[in-house]
């Protein structure tokens, strides 16, 4: 390979300064850095979720089995329409898929081939979007209801069938009276938290990658790195944009599979 | 003023047309690795759940566990090229984060565990 590290430079040159030691540029080491925090802060979240769930005999009774967490697909709203895992597999290919074009982006950059990066890094941030709409998709069918606050559709075939929804409980006002029915719908109220601030923090990261990467695109079509004369800015976007990928593939085994 | 305290280095940014070919093929080849493992967790996950699996299920846990690091593995070394990189930052990336990750899911894993027995024995 061509990259810097795989060149032999004796220690004394190395460590004796005027050079950097780990051949790697000041952006891309901090962006590691940066890197290695947010990982130790997506950890965190997850490792709390197991504590919250084994810390609980209740919970471990309560919490939903991952691959029955979301069941549903879009335009299929009868009762038979129960998906395991079919939509978040999606979910989960379109991002390894735009990590993909990512790092074909990055290559044609290595090239100065203008025209490949411009190529990879569009569809690089049309993966993002088809992500983040898929997303949305999701966390609306969780949060609708046939009387939800965020309604998406009025047959709404969706929360019947959840895990979490379904369970109409009736709103008595003081006189005993039935006065409306409210969903209850996410089952124990722990794992809701966890599951929306979590994916939420992770679609937020995807959120800020794909505006990253449209402004990197906007100064490759612009040719800020074909005067610069290296695609490293993209090797840096490159290296968040798969990191999001990186999240995702823990987030997928904690949620959905275990 | 000709300043001595930036550091020169060579960014090497750059491979040729035949170098980019061997790159691409790895890129494809990963792709494909990555692809049949998400492919197996799902089709597992799908036809083989937990309630089906029964005692067979911790041994799945794991499995999917495992298979997620080794997705990690390989994104992390190849899409993100920290397997090109010289040794000292690979450790300097990789044991701070293993040794921060491994203390606190133990920690975490270990006081759940403990609060839940506390919880089965004063419950009632």
């Amino acid at each position: 390979m061509s990259s810097p590290a795989s060149k032999q430079i004796d220690s004394a040159t190395l460590w004796g300064g005027k050079i950097s030691p780990l051949s790697i540029s000041y952006g891309k080491l901090m962006m590691w850095f940066f890197l290695v925090s947010d990982a130790l802060t997506f950890g965190g979240l997850l490792a709390s979720l197991g504590f919250a769930k084994f810390s609980n005999p209740e919970n471990i009774a309560a919490w939903p089995a991952g691959e029955q967490v979301f069941t549903h697909m879009p335009f299929l709203h009868g009762p038979d329409d129960v998906y395991p895992l079919l939509y978040v597999a999606l979910m989960t290919f379109i991002l390894i898929v735009s990590s993909v074009t990512m790092v074909l982006a990055v290559e044609a950059g290595h090239r100065m081939d203008k025209r490949g990066v411009i190529k990879w890094l569009t569809l690089t941030v049309v993966g993002g979007l088809i992500f983040l709409g898929s997303q949305v998709w999701e966390w609306s069918t969780f949060i609708a209801g046939p009387d939800g606050n965020l309604s998406t559709w009025n047959d709404n075939a969706t929360l019947q069938h959840n895990v979490y929804g379904g369970e109409y409980e009736p709103i008595v006002d003081s006189h005993g009276h039935t006065i409306g029915t409210d969903v209850k719908s996410y089952g124990p109220t722990l794992y809701a938290d966890f599951f929306f601030f979590i994916t939420g923090f992770h679609g937020f990261h995807v959120f800020t990658g794909v505006l990253f990467n449209i402004i990197i695109l906007l100064n490759v079509f612009k040719g800020t790195y074909e005067k610069r004369g290296h695609y490293e800015m993209v090797e840096k976007v490159g290296l968040y944009w798969h990191f999001i990928d990186l999240v995702w593939v823990f987030v997928f085994t904690f949620f959905y599979l275990v | 003023m000709v300043r001595d305290d930036i550091i020169e280095y060579s960014l090497d940014a750059h491979h040729s047309e035949e170098e980019g070919e061997k790159i691409r093929k790895k890129i494809w080849k990963v792709t494909a690795i990555l692809s049949i493992i998400t492919l197996v967790e799902v089709l597992v996950g799908a036809f083989y759940p937990k309630e089906v699996a029964g005692s067979a299920w911790e041994f799945i846990k794991w499995g999917y566990i495992i298979l997620t690091v080794i997705k990690a593995g390989y994104i992390v070394m190849v899409f993100m090229h920290l397997g090109e990189e010289r040794k000292t930052f690979k450790m300097m990336i990789i044991i701070p984060y293993i040794i921060f990750i491994l203390y606190l899911i133990f920690h975490l894993s270990n006081e759940g565990i403990s609060v839940g027995d506390t919880w089965n024995t004063f419950r009632h």
